[in-house]
């Protein structure tokens, strides 16, 4: 569908010596910013994508705004939003970053970010109609990232940096802590591509269900990953091996409660589940297990795919009735539907007697609460239930009964490798490789060790992929 | 893929694009697909019109085939939009023109034929090739009440298989509840429509022939449909300078029926040669099953009939003038029988959408 763009450039050199300036491995936003911005320093740019063209572009093909410094007034967001604002949110949701002075230099930049990428061919449009009130802190481009993504792969392109697709790159060639070239496998055909630097944006190993089995177990395999079914972590692993320095909780992972029912990769938005307030959450044995009212979905939304993790088999069942079910987003999936709690119990294979109690144990510790309020902590809370409902606790007692399986899904890792403040990887001892740069979800554990904050993702892997770029171009022509 | 099969699968993909919402920005499809949660027929009968086929929501979707969940709304769409025509039209046997090309062919033809046999039949060989000069030249051919008659039949015909398809759109679009629009809703649905506002991607164009955004469709488009409008107009002075101050055509060059005619069918020409090169460029995955070959059909006979009108003005003086214009009656009576079963209908439908969507 694509095709006119999609060729395969011809590579002038397989070998060893430097075919190019800058190597960029990876195909996401980051990858994307660091090729563009190193090609404006002069540098002779090859970027290497692992995936086929139509699954170009990483997780960035599910992101959908940008979180961004701002201090007038413009066409896509309003009010200001400081520097100083933007780094206390950041604090509040994921705790102190492990490197101060990288988090607030990447503040400070996202400022100058929507014109850098208005430039880059970006459009933009309103903030998308229900978007957690995000209107002053975020901005929405055009379309989405898959959209973001086809505007900077024809910009690149015509800014002369040649792309290959189903390039997978498996190993980098580094001697004396500096990088030779790459192993690229193409089509089963390895090669090596030699550059002067490289730039390694290749996100992180939340889509290697190994890698995570080893840290989880058994759990892992009812994992459901929510984007590309790329990101292993290959070149996490080999930069590890090699030295580089790890940054994060290798255990962490942000994950939301997706739909049972969704794809085990590459699911996206649309999986998403945002009916827990409404309801309640049961797990296999038809038993509550977590406050579902804890605070506003918009701050608890990303810790209900931990929960769930932790729960037996992996899995969880939302359960609405008829006053809420159009409370929430109409959902992909078609909710389990009964007119009685045993029958809904038998459609979600629960214990009908079990399930059916934990109903009527929370509809008594709800008894006479009534109108819901979702905009704000309501504390219509249950009464001596454990554990308690403390918000939007209504009985569930209309019929028809509704029922949502639920998974963890995991949206990214947070490890990864430790960089300096010249965007290059840092070795166990401390001692940068000379001309390895990283960007993106690769590097975010320098800034972020848990939680997320909306949009932030992408701000990281803008700043970081331009100063990689222009860190890496400056070092190949020097 | 049958009617009901086709609902389904329309009430699929719009379901997951209401969980999405990221196309938002790009046109009211869908905004008007949020303020809903399930789809009736009739919501995707109005929605599949509303569409402009932009492509701008396939280029952008990550959902978009080989994806599993093989989202392509500009495809789906342009299929219901068919399936739509047909429903609404009528009679029946004629509706199945619009699934099948060679019945609309075979409809342009008949008239085509019709009308030539007719012409040469009664008016006979000798007058029409015979040289034909001074006023009332042409109806020396074809007589007065001949031309009028026949044009006034088929284009009243014509309109009121418009009405009557535009009435069940109207009702099923609104899920058979009534629905009055303000004059101050019209006015805003023909401000869209003729600035064609939703071709344009949510600002930087149509994604049309390929992937990456233009102007230049809606250019063509306006070209067509404008000159369209302008040869409306000149046949419309005409009959006034006929009727009302009794001249009788042929015009002066510098007459206002030959420059609006002349300005029209050389605007229809490149519009319609322009966009006939688009769709043969054009991406086939996003495109309609049936909806290319409609497109073709209807853009050729707008092309064929704007041509031969210019070619009555270039060979008015010659005893070419005759032959040329039994042509050109024939294609425009071709133009007009198919008007109800082809892509001509669009233009009743997609405006009632812009109403309706304007009264949301």
């Amino acid at each position: 569908m694509l095709s006119n763009r999609m060729e395969v450039d011809q590579i002038p050199s397989f070998a060893e010596e430097p075919a190019f300036d800058v190597l960029v491995i990876g195909g996401g936003n980051a990858a994307l910013c660091a090729a563009m911005s190193a090609r404006h320093r002069g540098a002779s740019v090859l970027l290497l994508e692992r995936a086929p063209a139509h699954m170009r572009a990483g997780n960035t093909r599910h992101t959908r705004n940008i979180r961004c410094v701002r201090v007038a007034h413009g066409s896509a967001a309003s009010g200001v939003y400081s520097e100083e604002e933007f780094l206390e949110d950041l604090i509040q949701v994921t705790g102190n970053p492990p490197n101060i002075d990288l988090a607030k230099r990447t503040i400070r930049e996202s400022r100058d970010l929507p014109r850098w990428m208005s430039e880059h061919g970006v459009c933009w449009q309103e903030p998308l109609a229900g978007t957690l009130n995000l209107g002053r802190t975020n901005r929405w481009f055009l379309g989405g990232g898959k959209a973001l993504a086809n505007v900077y792969y024809q910009k690149a392109m015509e800014m002369g940096v040649h792309v290959r697709y189903g390039s997978f790159v498996e190993d980098l060639v580094i001697e004396n802590a500096q990088f030779r070239a790459a192993v690229v496998n193409v089509g089963s055909v390895k090669t090596k591509i030699g550059a002067r630097a490289a730039v390694v944006a290749t996100g992180g190993f939340e889509a290697n269900l190994g890698w995570l089995k080893t840290l989880w177990g058994e759990a892992a395999d009812n994992f459901i990953v929510r984007g590309t079914p790329y990101n292993d972590g290959t070149l996490l692993a080999k930069l590890l091996e090699k030295g580089a320095n790890p940054i994060g909780d290798p255990k962490g992972f942000h994950a939301v409660a997706v739909d049972a029912r969704a794809p085990k990769f590459d699911g996206g938005i649309v999986t998403r589940l945002d009916a827990i307030p409404f309801g309640i959450v049961v797990n296999r044995h038809g038993l509550r297990f977590y406050d579902e009212g804890e605070n506003i979905w918009p701050k608890r939304y990303a810790s209900w795919g931990r929960l769930i993790a932790e729960q037996p088999g992996q899995i969880a069942y939302c359960i609405v009735d008829s006053k809420t079910i159009h409370g929430f987003l109409p959902p992909m999936y078609k909710p389990f539907c009964a007119d009685t709690t045993p029958g809904l119990a038998n459609l979600l294979n629960l214990d009908a007697n079990a399930f059916s109690q934990t109903v009527e144990d929370f509809n008594r510790a709800t008894a006479g609460n009534t109108n819901l309020r979702m905009e704000c902590l309501d504390g219509l809370s249950s009464r001596g239930l454990r554990p308690a409902k403390t918000n939007w606790a209504v009985p569930i007692d209309s019929p028809p009964f509704y029922g949502l399986p639920l998974r963890p899904g995991v949206t990214f890792t947070y490890m990864g490798v430790t960089i300096d403040d010249r965007s290059r990887v840092v070795e166990q001892s401390g001692r940068p490789f000379k001309n390895v740069f990283a960007a993106g979800e690769i590097m975010s554990g320098n800034i972020l060790t848990k939680g997320y904050l909306a949009g932030f993702g992408l701000t990281i892997g803008s700043v970081s992929g331009k100063l990689a770029g222009e860190e890496a171009a400056n070092y190949a022509r020097s | 893929m049958p009617g009901l099969e086709l609902f389904q699968e329309a009430n699929r993909q719009l379901t997951i694009c209401n969980s999405c919402r990221y196309c938002e920005g790009y046109c009211p499809v869908f905004r008007a697909i949020e303020t809903r949660r399930d789809f009736t027929n009739g919501d995707v009968q109005y929605l599949a019109n509303l569409c402009h086929d932009c492509r701008a929501c396939f280029y952008a979707c990550m959902y978009a085939p080989p994806h599993e969940f093989a989202i392509n709304i500009p495809k789906i769409l342009a299929d219901t939009r068919i399936e739509s025509y047909r429903r609404w039209s009528w009679p029946a046997f004629l509706s199945r023109a619009l699934d099948h090309r060679l019945v609309e062919a075979a409809l342009a033809f008949i008239a085509w034929a019709v009308v030539v046999l007719l012409s040469v039949t009664i008016v006979g060989n000798d007058r029409i090739f015979t040289r034909h000069l001074g006023s009332g030249a042409f109806y020396q051919v074809i007589p007065y009440l001949a031309m009028m008659v026949g044009g006034m039949v088929l284009f009243f015909y014509g309109i009121c298989v418009w009405i009557v398809g535009g009435i069940r759109f109207w009702s099923e679009a609104n899920n058979n509840a009534p629905q009055l629009s303000t004059l101050k809703m019209v006015a805003r649905a023909i401000a869209d429509a003729v600035s064609l506002s939703y071709l344009k991607g949510g600002g930087p164009g149509c994604y049309y022939p390929k992937d990456s955004p233009s102007s230049v469709r809606r250019v063509y488009h306006s070209l067509t449909a404008g000159g369209f409008l302008s040869a409306l107009v000149s046949t419309s002075l005409a009959a006034i300078y006929q009727d009302v101050f009794h001249w009788l055509p042929p015009f002066r060059l510098t007459s206002a029926p030959v420059l609006f005619g002349t300005a029209g069918g050389v605007a229809m020409i490149v519009g319609t040669l322009g966009l006939i090169w688009f769709k043969f460029k054009s991406d086939n995955i996003p495109a309609g099953t049936v909806a290319p070959s409609m497109d073709y059909m209807f853009l050729v006979m707008l092309c064929l009939t704007s041509l031969s009108g210019l070619f009555i003005l270039v060979f008015r003086t010659t005893p070419a003038m005759g032959s040329i214009l039994v042509i050109h009656l024939s294609l425009v009576a071709a133009l007009f029988v198919t008007a109800p079963y082809g892509k001509f209908v669009h233009v009743v439908y997609r405006f009632l959408a812009l109403v309706k969507y304007r009264t949301e």
